[in-house]
């Protein structure tokens, strides 16, 4: 994989929160990651956890009442995506980082023609006449291995498959060779064969146009066998960060713990999967100290009490979690509190 | 070449064919037939021999009391009426279809302040507001009656594309448009138009029934189109004091009143059930009231 040391993208204590009726959410609160050029990044957590709010932060995509709060930095090609004026991140947007999104159903236009669709991104960004914007476009599609181009591109998206529909979706998001595409559960809404079908095309796109690739997911099994590195979320933070292999060989965090063992597993006896007990907390209501507390089995009185920080494990492997710092606590494994509170009442 | 499925269902539909049908006729008889017919829509043929005279082959449509040849004035009204009526229409849609994106896609404050502008609108009867400026613009021209109208017409046409902007905006493909750089403009323009077109199409198709009936009565009143220039509502106007001996006058502009307000509601009925959304991917879903229908029952109710 062709790593540099300069990132191409650094993400700086992001926080985006949404001023709701019912309090502040602190939907994205003090994110920091790196991506480098040509790197493919796995941002993993459940539902709730901040990570598509992450990625429409990176776009500059979030409608009020949500806002970046001031300080966020967002750094990318040596600019500030926070502060820059609109006008030049709409230059950005679909240019140089874009966006693949999870429902090919409904992420296209029904009354458009998907070779009307894909150059109309070249149109939006003044890339060339009407004629050469088509052009590309049908070449894209062939690029995203879509047979017979020229005839496709006059179809409306009802008449291909989901697929297909994703396959255009990629194109649409790679026509103007960005530096970074963001794609956000790309291969949710499709059936197996088909996200393994997506999934070789995004990665042999990548080799081919060296783009960057944060893969949003839930699912640790697409992460496995597409990233090279992880970002675990959870609670609109960062708790864990390896390299994949070693995320997989020796995850810390005990919440990459629970997801790692919710995984359904070829060869395993157990009837039921395991679970994580509780769900992802409100994000106007974080707990104190840690906020995976009460969801988790080893915590004690310092994780009630005193907030985590990024502790060091091993070579590019961080996990917020306590139990860097006192590891004997591992085998005081208990109910979480959640299990606790809901029996006693 | 890709035909479009719901131009392909509207052809299909039999009252629509017969709408069309109707209104292709009137469209090219009010183009050309003043043309084939020899006689001026205002002109008095001979007072003294042809006051009221019944139909007969030499004039179709008989003559009114002043000589004229009740044909010729129909046709020559039916111009009149279908220019008032689509120009009128048209004027309404454009500020009305503006007014609700705009209100629709920006949202908040603004969008609320312009719904307020727009209820105090609502809340004047249509009627008695161009009774009221009609009354004290006397004679009016054609230009003002067709601004009044147009611009009489618009309020519940925008709330209306308000209303499928709001649903429109929040889809994904909107925001992927967004994510893919495209400005406010070409997102409102080139993106959402054409998914708020079909309860567009179908609500002005309506209203061209609805205004050529409201200037016929405006006319009847006396305050549209000013004679001699003939409109339907006008020659019916110059013949009702008579219709008891020459019913011809009367009969005739008032088919083609009611030929036509039904051929347009017939085409916009069909016209929405063509252009349902949930219809656009060529599977039939079974029919029922839909969210377009009763928006645009709403709209007809207010007008």
């Amino acid at each position: 994989m062709a790593e540099t040391n300069a990132p191409l993208l650094r993400v700086h204590d992001l926080r985006t929160y949404f001023y709701t009726d019912g309090g502040v959410a602190r939907a994205v609160d003090g994110v920091s990651f790196e991506i480098a050029a040509g790197e493919t990044v796995g941002l993993v957590g459940e539902s709730g956890c901040g990570k598509s709010v992450t990625a429409l932060s990176l776009l500059r995509l979030i409608r009020p009442p949500g806002r970046i709060e001031p300080g966020s930095e967002i750094e990318f090609d040596g600019k500030n995506l926070v502060t820059i004026d609109e006008a030049a991140m709409r230059a950005v947007r679909g240019a140089r980082i874009s966006m693949v999104f999870q429902e090919p159903m409904s992420a296209l236009n029904p009354v458009f023609t998907v070779g009307d669709q894909i150059a109309e991104v070249v149109r939006v960004h003044h890339a060339g006449s009407k004629r050469e914007a088509w052009d590309r476009a049908v070449a894209m599609l062939d690029t995203v291995g879509i047979p017979a181009p020229a005839q496709r591109a006059h179809e409306y998206p009802h008449q291909l498959s989901g697929g297909m529909r994703q396959r255009i979706v990629i194109a649409m998001a790679l026509v103007m060779n960005p530096a970074l595409v963001i794609a956000d559960e790309p291969t949710t809404a499709l059936d197996v064969t088909i996200q393994a079908q997506i999934l070789e095309l995004l990665r042999s796109l990548q080799t081919k146009f060296g783009t960057s690739i944060l893969l949003i997911t839930h699912d640790l099994g697409v992460v496995a066998e597409s990233v090279s590195r992880v970002i675990v979320m959870y609670g609109g933070e960062v708790v864990e960060e390896a390299a994949v292999a070693e995320l997989f060989a020796r995850a810390h965090h005990p919440y990459t713990e629970g997801l790692l063992h919710a995984m359904p597993q070829v060869g395993q006896e157990r009837e039921r999967l395991a679970t994580i007990p509780g769900t992802v907390p409100p994000p106007t209501a974080w707990p104190a100290g840690c906020r995976f507390h009460d969801r988790c089995p080893y915590a004690w009185e310092r994780c009630v009490a005193e907030h985590p920080p990024l502790y060091q494990i091993g070579a590019g492997h961080v996990s917020r979690c306590h139990l860097a710092d006192e590891p004997e606590r591992r085998a005081q494994k208990h109910e979480p509190l959640v299990v606790a509170a809901g029996s006693s009442s | 070449m890709h035909s479009n499925p719901g131009l392909r269902r509207l052809l299909t539909h039999r009252s629509a064919r017969w709408a069309l049908a109707t209104i292709a006729v009137l469209v090219v008889a009010a183009i050309v037939g003043p043309w084939l017919i020899s006689y001026g829509g205002a002109e008095q043929l001979d007072i003294v021999r042809l006051k009221n005279t019944p139909p007969s082959w030499s004039h179709w449509f008989g003559t009114d009391q002043y000589s004229r040849d009740v044909l010729s004035r129909v046709l020559s009204g039916a111009r009149i009426s279908l220019a008032v009526a689509s120009l009128s229409v048209l004027f309404a849609i454009t500020i009305g279809t503006t007014y609700g994106l705009v209100a629709g896609y920006v949202g908040g404050a603004i969008d609320g302040a312009m719904m307020r502008v727009l209820d105090g609108a609502l809340s004047i009867p249509r009627v008695l507001l161009l009774l009221a400026v009609l009354g004290l613009w006397h004679p009016v021209p054609l230009s003002g009656l067709i601004l009044l109208l147009g611009g009489t017409g618009w309020f519940a046409l925008s709330r209306l594309v308000r209303a499928e902007t709001m649903t429109a905006r929040r889809l994904e493909y909107i925001g992927a448009a967004e994510a893919l750089g495209a400005s406010g403009r070409r997102i409102l323009f080139r993106h959402l138009l054409p998914n708020v077109a079909g309860p567009i199409i179908v609500s002005a198709t309506l209203s061209v029934g609805n205004v050529i009936a409201l200037e016929a009565g405006l006319s009847y009143l006396g305050i549209g189109a000013q004679p001699p220039t003939p409109s339907w509502g006008s020659i019916f106007l110059d013949g009702v004091d008579f219709y008891a001996g020459n019913w011809w006058v009367v009969l005739f502009p008032g088919l083609a009143i009611v030929a036509t307000v039904l051929a347009f509601n017939v085409l916009g009925d069909a016209l929405r059930d063509a252009l349902d959304p949930r219809q656009l991917h060529s599977h039939r879903v079974p029919s029922g009231p839909s969210a377009t229908s009763t928006s645009v029952n709403e709209l007809l109710k207010n007008g």
